[in-house]
């Protein structure tokens, strides 16, 4: 690996307090919309809450902007890192006009953003993941030398979609990162009824591909092994299965009651393992962020939130003639 | 002008349109060294090399994927099904991802891809090499779905299919890959256009509508009965969707009859399109109910000789329904 490619992915002082930033941005915003779902103000949430560090630590190792993301319905502190505004967030949840993913067209949390090289995703899951390994493809038969992200969720890796793709891609060696944020949860399935074995990432064996597991509450531990990842496959070795264990710290999604399935002494205990609370911590652990700074970046975290939903608020919807395109590339794009 | 194949039209118009743009690659199940089970690409292999005909392993759902994921990224692929009887399995990535992408990102991403898929009976394939699937994409908005039916039509509107810079479902009647012959010009640019309907026998007593295979077969029945006396005009479709509406409206306010061909199983076939837009719209000019002759309501073509003659619409029993149509 050349020496240059290995210090864009050294984390910094700067890096560290930017991933902070972005977590702490996501868990607020995160937070401001389950609130407005319950004031009746928005149709659906679903939550990034218990995954932020491993999406932060993931997402620092690609090159943003130059590297593609395919990402899932979870990824918010992902998509902010790659540049979605709080404003276009609130945009799309409240389903307001020239919101960027779609639209307005798709529910909330539907990713999109081509300016970044976030590619559009849809509700049946795993359907991303081929789309990654096809744009691997493509990124070999230019000779070109950006790399794919992609994510998805544990029980999502069940698809045979997951597997066609993930075979393709060990096949060809392109270059993509497969990466999984295992929460244990498929709405209320546990992993032991998706899968025989015991990680998600020793399905690697079976299609001859590099396969590891990450604590996913520790942001600079995926960084590392997302970054070895992203060398190999930037190097030409192929791709990897990154799994990041991570706990969903609240239900599936706005429309889920996880009582019915989840102890309560669960949940409870996941508070004690918060990655923000995590990462926090280490930063003051090791000096890089004070109290004071602390509660500063929090008041501005909390401001951007409510600015954001004042703006989405007093946005106007789309026109109904925006309903019927496009249909085609030719047709009339969105504002 | 040479007489060239239905299926050798096909293979012109892969390989004029991989010489062209290096975008263009094809992906699919043994369509390299083998040059496809039908040979459809035949010699593509040796000239454009692995990278640019690709097999793939078996799986049809990744072909279709992998081929979004690459036009995504700017390619124009074109990925061959090897029976359309075998694109269930990549039905999500067509319905859900191809046809969508573009609505649900608001034109921001755009899917330029080619399904290619061999469909129709007639040919001992049984239940499952047999198969018509085209009404289960006509259904599907952001898809075009295109049949030629002759060797002129299946080069032009490939080459067509591979420009144009939405998703297109292209199934070719593999009983006419060498059955059908037909003058094609060499050493020209041929270009048909996806959308207009070609009326290929001009007639004045009924309309006969028809794509593919069942066109062959309609034509040739046309012929028989023009000797009784009955002049049949016959439409070839060859666009599904869009449906040429203008075409089939203008042929029944001529001859006020129709009769609609398809050899998918009637219930919900395409055909059940092309009527319901003639009792919408033609209603007044109508001297005839609409006719429809298609496949029985059985799960598909069985093997056996006889049990394959039943299922299949042939020019007798086209034959049979004109003559029917002619007299009400």
């Amino acid at each position: 690996m050349e020496l240059t490619e290995q210090l864009q992915v050294e984390l910094n002082r700067e890096n560290l307090l930017e991933m902070y930033w972005l977590m702490l941005l996501s868990r607020r915003l995160d937070e401001r919309a389950w609130v407005l779902h319950r004031q009746g103000k928005i149709a659906f949430h679903i939550s990034a809450i218990g995954h932020e560090a491993a999406q932060i630590g993931a997402i620092f190792a690609i090159r943003r902007g130059q590297d593609w993301l395919l990402p899932y319905y979870r990824d918010l502190t992902m998509v902010l890192a790659m540049g979605l505004t709080p404003r276009e967030f609130m945009l799309g949840l409240m389903g307001r006009q020239g919101e960027p993913s779609s639209g307005a067209r798709q529910m909330p949390s539907h990713w999109s953003l081509k300016r970044a090289k976030v590619v559009s995703h849809s509700s049946p899951v795993a359907t991303q993941t081929p789309h990654a390994s096809g744009i691997g493809f493509a990124i070999k038969l230019r000779g070109d030398d950006a790399v794919v992200l992609t994510t998805i969720g544990e029980g999502s890796t069940s698809q045979g979609e997951w597997y066609e793709a993930v075979n393709w891609a060990a096949i060809h060696k392109l270059p993509v990162i497969f990466m999984i944020e295992n929460n244990i949860y498929a709405i209320s399935v546990r992993q032991d009824r998706q899968m025989a074995v015991p990680r998600v990432a020793d399905k690697a064996l079976g299609l001859g591909l590099p396969g590891v597991t990450v604590d996913g509450l520790d942001a600079i531990e995926v960084h590392r092994v997302v970054s070895e990842a992203v060398a190999r496959a930037r190097g030409g070795d192929g791709p990897t299965i990154v799994e990041a264990t991570v706990h969903r710290m609240t239900p599936h999604s706005s429309d889920d009651d996880d009582r019915t399935y989840r102890p309560r002494a669960e949940m409870e205990a996941l508070k004690a393992q918060d990655p923000l609370d995590l990462f926090r911590s280490r930063l003051m652990g090791e000096g890089l962020l004070t109290e004071k700074a602390e509660a500063e970046i929090n008041e501005r975290a909390k401001a951007e939130v409510e600015e954001a939903v004042a703006y989405a608020t007093q946005a106007p919807y789309p026109d109904v003639s925006e309903a019927t395109y496009p249909v085609f590339s030719g047709d009339r794009h969105h504002g | 002008m040479a007489e060239i194949t239905l299926i050798e039209g096909l293979r012109q118009a892969m390989d004029e349109e991989l010489a062209r743009d290096e975008s263009v690659f094809i992906v699919g199940e043994d369509v390299g060294p083998r040059g496809g089970v039908f040979r459809a690409t035949q010699g593509l292999y040796e000239k454009y090399g692995p990278e640019r005909i690709v097999d793939a392993p078996l799986a049809e759902l990744s072909i279709v994927g992998i081929g979004i994921g690459a036009a995504l990224y700017g390619m124009h692929p074109i990925c061959e099904i090897q029976f359309a009887d075998f694109i269930h399995p990549a039905f999500n990535q067509i319905v859900s991802e191809a046809a969508r992408l573009c609505y649900r990102s608001g034109g921001e991403w755009t899917v330029p891809l080619v399904i290619r898929a061999p469909y129709g009976g007639g040919i001992g394939g049984g239940l499952y090499h047999s198969q018509s699937v085209e009404a289960f994409y006509a259904h599907v908005p952001g898809l075009k779905v295109v049949i030629p039916s002759n060797p002129y039509d299946a080069k032009g509107l490939l080459k067509s299919a591979v420009r144009d810079p939405d998703p297109v479902m292209f199934f070719e009647p593999k009983k006419g890959y060498r059955l059908i012959r037909g003058e094609v010009p060499e050493g020209e640019e041929i270009l048909v256009p996806i959308g207009p309907a070609r009326v290929s026998r001009p007639g004045t007593d009924l309309s006969v509508f028809a794509y593919g295979m069942m066109h062959q077969y309609c034509w040739e029945a046309a012929e028989r009965v023009a000797q009784e006396g009955i002049d049949a005009e016959v439409v070839d479709l060859r666009t599904l969707k869009p449906v040429d509406k203008q075409a089939v409206l203008g042929s029944v306010a001529k001859t006020g009859k129709a009769l609609i061909v398809y050899e998918d199983n009637l219930t919900g076939g395409y055909g059940a399109e092309i009527a319901a837009i003639l009792a919408e719209e033609a209603f007044t000019q109508l001297d005839a109910p609409v006719r429809r002759l298609a496949g029985p309501d059985i799960p598909a073509v069985p093997y056996s000789h006889p049990l394959q003659d039943w299922f299949m619409p042939n020019p007798d029993k086209i034959v049979a329904a004109i003559r029917d149509l002619a007299a009400y």
